[in-house]
């Protein structure tokens, strides 16, 4: 089977969700790439140096620029009639597309993978996590989204992948994009974290979660992550979401401080490695799925290991 | 200009899955069943359009069997003017939801379609963008905001990391996502009223679509379940843990 990754990037580097899809992907078959973007020179060369790749298929146009799916997913169907299975990661851009795709293909996708269990079988999380569907594409093609925390990560070097540019495709005419606010941070990505400090409702304020939680992630080098309790008092920006509705993190260590635990954050959170809680109500939902916990007061429990760590 | 609002009838939110035993699927006899949250999103926003004097008519539109009929009536009662409910007792895919939305689009010609961007039973996350492929219209997903400006509507999305605003000509896809609005409540007399307001019924093969799956459900099961670990006594206790795992600054 003939794979076609879509490579997420930031006009630089290959973001690592693309690096799990690769995984997925060769569970399958030959893994190929495809690079679109506007001035993706870099990131070519960077994507056929990850392992095990075979061709990357470079479309380098403004209009492939922002990700917008109504021009790059045509570019995608085109690039299918020689390939068997499209896969892109689960993020908010792969999403976005992949869908897309799977449409002009008249392909029935299949969402957010967790395994791979033959040529056309995958499990995958259904009701928020709460079930497990083990499922079976009948299309002739197989279009997919790859959770990026149930893959190992494709290594970023030891592949010698060909570029080949494309020349399909242009702009569709119908969107443009007007601009974004990222937010900056200097942490590493929630996603794609070793380690996370998130911090709940029970920080109070804006000002505490600065005072406790950001020194002790700043100690460990580690992602900041909120509940959306925390998101919803305005405590932290939503893309700090850690849930259901937030991001799904699956780090080494996850540290939940003041999270009661909630279904919707454990739905987030609870496939990483160890999770360390800290809470003062013995009772709180989040101790019966954590490694450690410790009960206490966080304002002095934190600062406390913050020192000591 | 006419708004289509596709709403789902699914398990509520507040209702915990409950896998069955034969390993078939997710029990639903005698439980709670709601409008799919992130629809009722949509059906909000599409009554805000209205109010500003944007949209003129909103049509909420159905899939699934005849108690969908409920789900309609709440949209209704919060504003939608008339209701499609395309009765089927299967359990229909995205791509066939997303033709059968499509055919009703060419009836209809409406100006946006606005979708929740997944159902919290499946978690798709697919039906917008591919009615938006079947279209060959413009898609705005996981919006936090919507302005329509003439011949176009500005969609701000919500994306890893942060937000980002596209352009979108008209007609385009919108799909929302949690912080675009909050859903009003449907008072008294306005579920009163819905209960007159036209709802039509239809089938699939009206639309010509079959709805035969795709994709076959081999089984479902219950995740893995995670098991408590120690308590610690102690600030102390932790850091000795930690570090004993490597983690430390």
């Amino acid at each position: 089977m003939k794979t076609l990754v879509w490579v997420e990037h930031d006009g630089s580097a290959v973001k690592d969700a693309t690096l799990a899809a690769v995984t997925a992907a060769s569970k399958l078959g030959e893994v190929h790439l495809l690079v679109a973007g506007s001035g993706v020179d870099g990131v070519a060369k960077a994507a056929a140096q990850i392992a095990g790749v075979g061709k990357v298929h470079v479309a380098d146009n403004a209009a492939f620029g922002h990700n917008l799916p109504e021009n790059i997913a045509p570019l995608v169907a085109e690039l299918m009639t020689s390939h068997d299975a499209f896969v892109a990661p689960a993020t908010t851009t792969g999403k976005n597309i992949a869908p897309r795709v799977a449409a002009l293909l008249d392909v029935m996708q299949i969402s957010e993978i967790l395994s791979v269990e033959g040529p056309k079988t995958f499990t995958r999380p259904i009701y928020a996590g709460n079930a497990i569907a083990t499922v079976e594409s009948s299309d002739a093609k197989l279009v997919l989204t790859v959770r990026g925390t149930a893959f190992e990560k494709a290594a970023t070097s030891g592949g010698s992948g060909t570029v080949e540019a494309v020349s399909a495709g242009g702009d569709a005419g119908i969107s443009s994009f007007v601009g974004a606010e990222i937010a900056k941070q200097d942490r590493p990505e929630l996603t794609s974290a070793k380690i996370i400090v998130s911090g709940g409702r029970a920080l109070g304020s804006s000002e505490k979660y600065q005072e406790v939680i950001v020194p002790l992630a700043d100690k460990l080098g580690a992602a900041l992550g909120a509940s959306r309790a925390a998101v919803d008092a305005g405590y932290v920006p939503n893309d700090y979401q850690v849930g259901q509705t937030g991001k799904i993190v699956a780090p080494e260590v996850y540290f939940a401080i003041g999270i009661s635990g909630a279904i919707q954050h454990l739905a987030g959170m609870k496939d990483s490695k160890t999770i360390v809680a800290i809470n003062k109500d013995e009772d709180a939902p989040i101790f019966q799925i954590a490694d450690f916990g410790l009960v206490a007061d966080l304002f002095n429990a934190v600062p406390d290991l913050t020192a000591k760590i | 200009m006419k708004i289509l609002v596709p709403v789902k009838r699914v398990l509520d939110y507040n209702v915990k899955p409950r896998v069955k035993a034969d390993g078939t699927g997710v029990d639903l006899a005698n439980v709670k069943m709601s409008m799919n949250p992130f629809d009722e999103i949509g059906v909000e926003e599409a009554i805000r359009l209205k109010e500003k004097g944007v949209a003129t008519e909103i049509v909420a539109v159905s899939v699934g069997p005849a108690k969908a009929q409920e789900t309609l009536r709440t949209a209704l009662a919060m504003g939608a003017d008339r209701a499609i409910l395309v009765q089927t007792d299967d359990e229909v895919e995205p791509l066939a939801l997303a033709k059968i939305f499509k055919a009703i689009a060419d009836a209809e010609q409406p100006g946006l379609v606005i979708l929740g961007k997944q159902a919290i039973d499946g978690d798709n996350n697919q039906t917008g963008q591919m009615l938006a492929a079947l279209t060959g219209w413009a898609q705005g997903t996981f919006a936090s905001a919507v302005n329509v400006e003439g011949d176009h509507v500005s969609v701000t999305r919500e994306v890893d990391g942060g937000l980002e605003t596209v352009k979108l000509k008209l007609p385009a896809i919108v799909t929302t996502d949690l912080r675009l609005n909050e859903p009003r409540y449907a008072s008294l007399p306005n579920i009163m009223k819905a209960k007159s307001k036209p709802l039509d019924t239809k089938s699939p093969a009206d639309y010509g679509v079959d709805t035969a799956p795709r994709v076959k459900t081999v089984k479902v099961s219950e995740p893995p379940v995670r098991s408590a670990g120690v308590k610690v006594a102690d600030v102390d206790e932790l850091v000795a843990k930690l570090k004993a795992m490597g983690v430390h600054s």
